[in-house]
């Protein structure tokens, strides 16, 4: 059979199953609410599901589904950390955090554990990576796995570079670097913004047009070939201090996502200043700081907070691809940007050797987890937040 | 009466908090005759609303019914199949709710959101429809029938739309509609035409209703009989003319009694006493449009004038005028005879300590980040100076003047406060600062009147011990007569009246102030009808709003 001839069939057993297994439920329980107020939606969402684990279950005995059964056991290992993980919060700390840990989605325990692990490998970088960052080794291109048999090394478990870097210990540098460099990027982002932000919202007026308008522009050109333009310009204003091109990327990313936490702040402030505790407050004369760090920032930390993990993950996305592109952190510094684009031509070879394509798969699910990861926490975070309000 | 439409028995409703499940309504009987007109009533947190959607078989989100049944004409609602619900709610029975301003969808014109039930449920058809609707706002009385369904939601009053949504109610001509307080969110003169409009379509088609109201004159004017809830149990029931001549239950007499509280009017003043507070010819505005005109008024020490108008009659506007958030374009506002910088901010600090504001909504004049403490606190350390241990010192004489508890307040966040308590801290924060003057901005409206009445009772007390002087805009004449000494009756942004208590509430008036006096309800049952047959219902409604300028 054709594959289109497949897929309808398929599609045509998933409909059909659905009717059938809610009409047997309602006719086996003797037409139980639960089965008598089903909607068809529910019901064919449980059928599909059972299609999908059957398909997966097909999938996974097929010989060339390597990357398929990496992604399965990858997922089955994080679901069981992240159990233990909040099976432990639930029975150690104060009583604050296993109260938290109770109510926690496991998504949630998983980006925590993740976000942890990824804090742990940064700062203590130069004690747990075996060798030096720029350390070069006599065998390039030595695959993952640690065999020798197919083409490893147990020295370097997960290979070697290009030019024989060996890649745990870059991958262990790159999470001080680039998680690192996002950190600060967006901490200065929310400095700048937030502040302008709620400064624009609480004094309204011409200010406010001034720094929407000047904020606007900045937004009507393309983030990405703004950074990499105004990158190239640095490049040549730092000359051969490499360093100073590190501080330049930090402040261009900053400024460029600002715009974003500039509007955030001025929605959410905008909101906030029309409350009547404000006017109390501006009535009783207090000045514009009182006002922001006491009044508002209380009242916005939810959405910022919220917005903090995105932006940061952004920012990180951005340093990535100008390390890509090859005007972001400069070598020798190990970068997961950098490690994507050096590696990249052996994507080519997944489809003999699985081991090869996943040299340059590594950096890129290092930078994936933890988007990944930070966006379950600031979900549970936001939940928790619009929650408290009801 | 004749048949039984509904009957709810041992009804009783949980809701879900802090991971377990609180009963909401324990135990409420209930039954309706068709034809009948029931009233619930009670405070807030009675469960009145809530028995009111299980009347239609439905609960809010975290709510379930725990137990008893609801039958309406033979259908167990509780287990009743959801499609079998679907196929008699909007059909059989119709919601209206209190904000009808929220309830419509601002993106349909009202008649295609007044089709969809009738549509939906294949009574009509898109024609036949948009024919009754027509039809039916004739019957309410609402002005130009056949184009205002062409209208979006926001080109239409409120009180309008709460007819519109009557109206909407009625398109399957149901046999029950269930009133979730439509009138409390109207002023008093526009809540009179809502009244009357719902009154006349559910006698003219024999609708049975629950009407849900705190207003114990509303409920008088609607109901046949009324019932009354108090935290989810019944209190009382008995058909209206008996409940309102005798109440059986202390509660319920509370209740009646609230509206008996009144202060005597003090002296009047020396003649040559300096006013605290003198609004001497101030016009303001926002942008081109005056709100506005020539108003003057004075306040003297130790006593409260009372500013009454309906919304948009420019009496908020004054106290921002005197508070300095909107400089008016011309006149001035004089503090003890020495005249106040137009702009706030360019008032002296001291200035600012002398005139202080109370609101209408506790909610959000109180920011729900910090302790009681701290936000009765900081005026103290502002004005005062006053830290550490003296300023706590204060802030608990302070909880106790406002007859809270200080041990028990002054570490809660205001969202673990009550209405009424969260409305004292306000008071508590005016009085930190230890002002003269004080601005009560619709403070009692969004309360119980229960808990109303406390509050009245509390300033009434505070302005004996401390001379205080205030200003009370309210547009409840039943506030005025309970505490003012003076009254300015304002419309269309001008004073239309000013004077002494008993001058106002003494014929002659001005028109406008006999509108006002007239509209507001009373306990009477008959006060409705009687009221109607002396204005002559076809003027009623906007006509007669119109005719009075």
């Amino acid at each position: 059979m054709s594959f289109w001839t497949w897929t309808l069939a398929i599609a045509l057993a998933v409909f059909g199953g659905a009717w059938l297994m809610r009409a047997l439920g309602r006719r086996l329980t003797g037409n139980a609410p639960y089965f008598r107020d089903m909607p068809y939606a529910v019901a064919f969402g449980y059928v599909a599901a059972v299609a999908a684990v059957i398909g997966g279950a097909v999938l996974w005995v097929q010989p060339n589904a390597v990357f398929f059964r990496w992604a399965v056991q990858g997922f089955v290992i994080a679901a069981a950390l992240a159990f233990v993980f909040r099976l432990a919060g639930r029975h150690i700390g104060s009583e604050g955090t296993r109260k938290a840990f109770r109510t926690m989605p496991l998504t949630a325990a998983f980006g925590i554990l993740t976000i942890l692990v990824y804090a742990v490998l940064a700062i203590f970088a130069g004690l747990l990576a075996p060798y030096g960052q720029a350390e070069v080794f006599a065998q390039p291109n030595m695959l993952p796995g640690g065999d020798p048999a197919s083409g490893g090394d147990p020295a370097h478990p997960l290979g070697t570079d290009q030019i024989g870097r060996d890649l745990l210990t870059r991958l262990i540098y790159g999470a001080q670097n680039t998680v690192g460099i996002a950190f600060a990027t967006t901490c200065l982002a929310f400095l700048l913004g937030g502040s302008l932000g709620f400064l624009a919202a609480v004094i309204g007026g011409w200010f406010d047009n001034l720094l929407s308008r000047a904020v606007d522009v900045l937004m009507a050109i393309p983030s990405l070939i703004f950074a990499l333009l105004l990158m190239t310009i640095a490049s040549a204003w730092a000359g051969s201090e490499r360093w100073l091109l590190t501080i330049y990327m930090i402040v261009i990313i900053a400024v460029i996502d600002s715009t974003r936490v500039f509007r955030l702040a001025r929605a959410v402030g905008q909101n906030i200043v029309v409350m009547d505790y404000i006017e109390a407050a501006k009535l009783r004369g207090e000045g514009l700081r009182y006002l922001i760090f006491r009044e508002i920032l209380p009242n916005a930390t939810a959405p910022l907070l919220a917005e903090f993990g995105l932006r940061f993950c952004f920012v990180f996305l951005t340093i990535a691809a100008l390390s890509f592109l090859g005007v972001g952190i400069q070598p020798p510094l190990a970068d997961w940007g950098t490690m994507v684009r050096d590696l990249a031509q052996f994507i080519n070879f997944a489809a003999f050797s699985p081991l090869a394509a996943a040299l340059p798969l590594m950096a890129a699910g290092a930078i994936a987890l933890l988007t990944v990861a930070v966006n379950f926490v600031v979900d549970w975070v936001l939940h928790r937040s619009s929650g408290l309000k009801d | 009466m004749g048949e039984r439409l509904l009957t709810i028995t041992d009804l009783r409703i949980e809701g879900r908090a802090d991971e377990q499940w609180i009963p909401i309504v324990n135990g409420v009987d209930l039954t309706l005759d068709k034809g009948e007109v029931l009233g619930l009533i009670g405070e807030s947190g009675a469960g009145k609303s809530t028995v009111g959607l299980a009347a239609m078989g439905y609960t809010r989100d975290g709510v379930r019914i725990a137990g008893g049944s609801v039958e309406f004409d033979g259908i167990d609602l509780v287990n009743a199949p959801l499609m079998q619900k679907r196929a008699l709610l909007g059909k059989r029975i119709a919601y209206v709710a209190q904000s009808a301003a929220a309830s419509f969808n601002p993106a349909h014109k009202l008649i295609d959101q007044h089709s969809e039930a009738p549509v939906r449920h294949g009574v009509m058809r898109k024609g036949e429809s948009e024919e009754d609707a027509i039809e039916l706002y004739r019957r309410l009385r609402l002005p130009n029938p056949e184009e205002i369904g062409f209208r979006y939601p926001h080109q239409v009053s409120g009180g309008q739309l709460q007819r519109a949504m009557t109206a909407m109610a009625m398109s399957c001509r149901p046999d029950l509609i269930i009133f979730d307080e439509p009138t409390t969110a109207l002023d008093v003169t526009t809540q009179i035409e809502v009244l009357a409009a719902i009154r006349d379509i559910v006698e003219q088609f024999g609708t049975s209703a629950i009407y849900i109201t705190h207003d114990l004159a509303v409920v008088a004017q609607m109901a046949d009989r009324i019932k009354v809830l108090l935290r989810g149990d019944e209190v009382e029931e008995a058909p209206t003319r008996q409940m309102l001549e005798a109440p059986q239950e202390d509660y319920t007499r509370s209740l009646w009694a609230v509206r008996s509280f009144k202060r005597p009017a003090k002296p009047a003043p020396a003649a040559d006493a300096v006013p605290v507070l003198s609004v001497q010819n101030v016009t303001a505005g926002y942008g081109k449009a005056t709100v506005l005109r020539d108003v003057s008024f004075d306040i003297h020490e130790g006593r409260t004038v009372a500013v009454v108008g309906e919304s948009g009659s420019g009496k908020s506007t004054a106290a921002r005028c005197i508070t300095g958030l909107l400089p008016p374009r011309s006149g001035q506002v004089e503090l003890d005879g020495q005249a106040l910088p137009l702009d706030y901010r360019n008032r002296s600090k001291e200035q600012l300590r002398q005139v202080q504001m109370i609101y209408q909504m506790a909610d959000t004049a109180l920011n729900p980040r910090k302790t009681i403490g701290e936000i009765i606190g900081r005026p103290v350390e502002f004005y005062l100076g006053l830290r550490g241990k003296a300023k706590r010192a204060r802030v608990e004489e302070l909880l106790t003047q406002i007859e809270l508890p200080p041990g028990e307040f002054i570490d809660r966040l205001p969202s673990e406060l009550s209405g009424g308590q969260k409305q004292r801290i306000g008071i508590a924060r005016a009085l930190a600062a230890e002002p003269k003057f004080i601005i009560c901005d619709e403070v009692t409206s969004a309360l119980d009147q229960l808990v109303a009445e406390g509050i009245l009772k509390l300033l009434a007390r505070l302005q004996d011990d401390l001379k205080l002087s205030y200003m009370f805009i309210t547009h409840d004449l039943a506030t005025v007569r309970a505490i003012a000494d003076e009254v300015v009756v304002m419309k269309d942004g001008e004073v239309v009246e000013q004077g002494p208590k008993a001058d106002m509430f003494t014929p002659p008036h001005h028109p406008y102030t006999d509108l006002l006096l007239s509209s507001v309800p009373e306990m009477d049952p008959d006060w409705l009808s009687e009221l109607l047959a002396e204005r002559g219902r076809d003027n009623l409604g906007d006509a007669a709003v119109g005719s009075m300028d």
